[in-house]
């Protein structure tokens, strides 16, 4: 058989060490000027990616991809710059993309470019909806299995352990295949500053939604974005006994 | 004969939902006399004994209000269908014999899932945010062309429903305009149904006998005779502090004994392997809301405070006395737990 033809969707989110400020109307967060990053999960798929070429498993090509404003074509040039062999990028500025309008978009891309395994990070760390594989599988109708954290792949026999409740648990699928990718699956790469200017020089192509005449229409809206509860710390003891003693006036102990 | 069960079983409900609705008025009675609400709780059984934290989704139906069913499907289902008739609140257990859905594998459990839903026509799907929701649901959602709403923590109406972002750093009110919700349930926000009290009539379920597209090989969980760490009363978290697995297994374990507490783990303290995966608390891991949570050696990033800052009582021992954890913390011990942890563990044990 030919080799695998992965696509790997990548999302631009605020940085993970940051934390988001919700604007005066209360109607969003505020992430402008703020620095953003390539969702973490999102890493690890496309090392995972990289990682299976590496293992000499037959990779025809890699395939990063993400939809989102114009500045999304920097996660897309680390993703080459980490060994994605090519880009596209469907630019969108307004629409807040929701999972299951991206799952749609997927779907077609996977069916114009022709890919037999989709690997995507579990959640985006923005809107921790973690749905998006699991649309695109459904999509589809194609296996998926979710949180791996050990992936591995034999002609077109997939193997892979999943992150569960209370441990791990190990499915086998055929290609082609959805996986999402958990933190324990591997630890992503530095790109390197040759990798860097090299992946400039890799193809990027850009596209619009209206290229795809899918309905992206929202099926949530907003009603407001509110500060959790505040937690107020109760200050410090000196000693053992005094944690004690205040774990018992708290009624905890 | 069929006709005659479906007449009795209507009136039955009807009779039976009357008298629950007196006894608990539901928030939006309202719009459920304007529109009939019908909610489908997805329940777990694992090898024939119904995961009671998966009866969060009968809670939640409760909160919308109207009918509420509950589905199972494996094999030899049908103790456990009679186990799930007797959950508080709940009308129908749809029940679906098969083997193949045992281990809960989507590519088959969701195209079932999904014909039940349209043979019933249900309006609220629920299911926990456990691993089997979180894989299950969207595809589910999918299928039937429905945005899913994940992980939520209220229901504000029955088409508005309340979710933490950013890793519960904003909190999120959503209104959703699909006919159908599907909905994920944080575990911590939704109470499990009692087991006790009610008489759900048992119906067989639509099954499209789809065949699974993977195949379950084996599983790994960790077998413990604590108390399981996302509905534990007592949590006691280790962090990147404890240097090491030695330390780690050597501090933790007897501390969380002598409080009688789940264990937990930060994800510094997972990704350098002092604990297992299963243990992580935080944004990326479990959610925990325990009347006591207490952790030595983590510096509480906000990954981690998003999953366990709805403690009642949250409890720090670290070092580093600017550590952002005592900003959280209604207890704090500046201090070496190598000195704190064992000195506690045995005063705590008298």
């Amino acid at each position: 058989m030919s080799g695998l033809r992965i696509m790997v969707p990548v999302k631009r989110v605020l940085d993970y060490t940051l934390k988001p400020r919700i604007n005066k109307a209360q109607t969003d967060v505020d992430v402008n000027g703020l620095k953003h990053s390539m969702n973490p999960f999102d890493e690890l798929s496309i090392e995972e990616a990289v990682r299976l070429r590496e293992r000499k498993v037959p990779v025809d090509d890699i395939l990063a991809f993400s939809a989102g404003p114009a500045k999304s074509q920097d996660v897309l040039r680390t993703a080459m710059a980490m060994g994605a062999d090519r880009a596209l990028h469907v630019v969108e500025e307004k629409v807040d993309l929701e999972p299951l309008g991206v799952a749609k978009l997927l779907a077609q891309v996977v069916k114009d470019e022709d890919r037999n395994l989709v690997i995507l990070g579990k959640q985006s760390i923005d809107d921790d909806a973690g749905q998006t594989g699991q649309m695109l599988a459904g999509l589809l109708g194609w296996s998926q299995a979710t949180q791996a954290s050990k992936v591995e792949v034999e002609g077109d026999t997939v193997t892979v352990t999943k992150e569960v409740d209370g441990g791990v648990e190990t499915v086998k699928s055929k290609l082609p295949m959805v996986i999402t990718t958990d933190l324990r699956l591997n630890e992503p790469r530095y790109a390197s500053l040759p990798n860097i200017m090299k992946a400039k020089k890799k193809p990027l192509v850009k596209k619009a939604l209206e290229d795809y005449g899918i309905d992206l229409s929202k099926r949530l809206k907003t009603v407001k974005v509110t500060e959790p509860p505040v937690r107020k710390g109760g200050g410090k003891v000196e000693n053992v006994d005094g944690l004690i003693g205040k774990l018992k006036e708290l009624g905890a102990l | 004969m069929t006709m005659f069960s479906i007449a009795r079983h209507t009136a039955l409900r009807q009779a039976r939902s009357t008298c629950l609705n007196a006894a608990r008025p539901s928030l939006f009675q309202q719009s459920s006399l304007a529109r009939l609400l019908s909610t489908l709780a997805i329940l777990e059984q694992r090898e024939g004994k119904l995961n009671p934290s998966s009866l969060a989704a009968v809670t939640a139906g409760k909160q919308v209000g109207g009918t509420i069913t509950g589905l199972v499907a494996g094999s030899n289902i049908k103790a456990v269908a009679e186990e799930a008739a007797k959950v508080e609140g709940v009308e129908k257990i749809i029940y679906i014999e098969n083997g193949a859905y045992d281990k809960g594998l989507p590519e088959n459990y969701a195209p079932m899932v999904v014909e039940n839903i349209k043979k019933g026509g249900f309006t609220h799907i629920f299911a926990g945010h456990s691993a089997f929701g979180k894989t299950l649901m969207p595809r589910v959602a999918a299928l039937l062309d429905v945005q899913q709403i994940s992980d939520i923590m209220a229901i504000e109406g029955e088409n508005t429903f309340v979710r933490p972002i950013y890793a519960g750093n904003a909190i999120l009110t959503v209104e959703s305009t699909d006919k159908i919700k599907i909905v994920t349930l944080r575990g911590t926000s939704f109470p499990p149904a009692s087991m006790e009290g009610g008489s759900a009539a048992l119906e067989e379920g639509t099954d499209p006998k789809t065949e699974p597209s993977s195949e379950w090989l084996s599983e790994e969980l960790q077998l413990s005779d604590r108390p399981e760490l996302s509905t534990a009363e007592k949590v006691v978290s280790g962090g990147r502090g404890l240097k090491s697995k030695e330390e780690f297994d050597r501090l933790i374990p007897p501390l969380a004994d002598a409080f009688g507490a789940a264990i937990g783990a930060s994800r510094a303290a997972v990704d350098s392997g002092f604990a297992d995966n299963s243990l992580q608390v935080g944004q990326t891991g479990k959610n925990v809301a325990p009347k006591l949570y207490l952790c030595a050696g983590i510096s509480g990033a906000i990954q981690h405070l998003a999953g366990m800052k709805d403690s009642k009582v949250i409890a720090a021992i670290n070092k580093n006395a600017e550590a952002p954890i005592f900003e959280v913390a209604d207890v704090g011990l500046v201090a070496d737990l190598f000195d704190a942890v064992p000195e506690l563990t045995e005063k705590v044990k008298k």
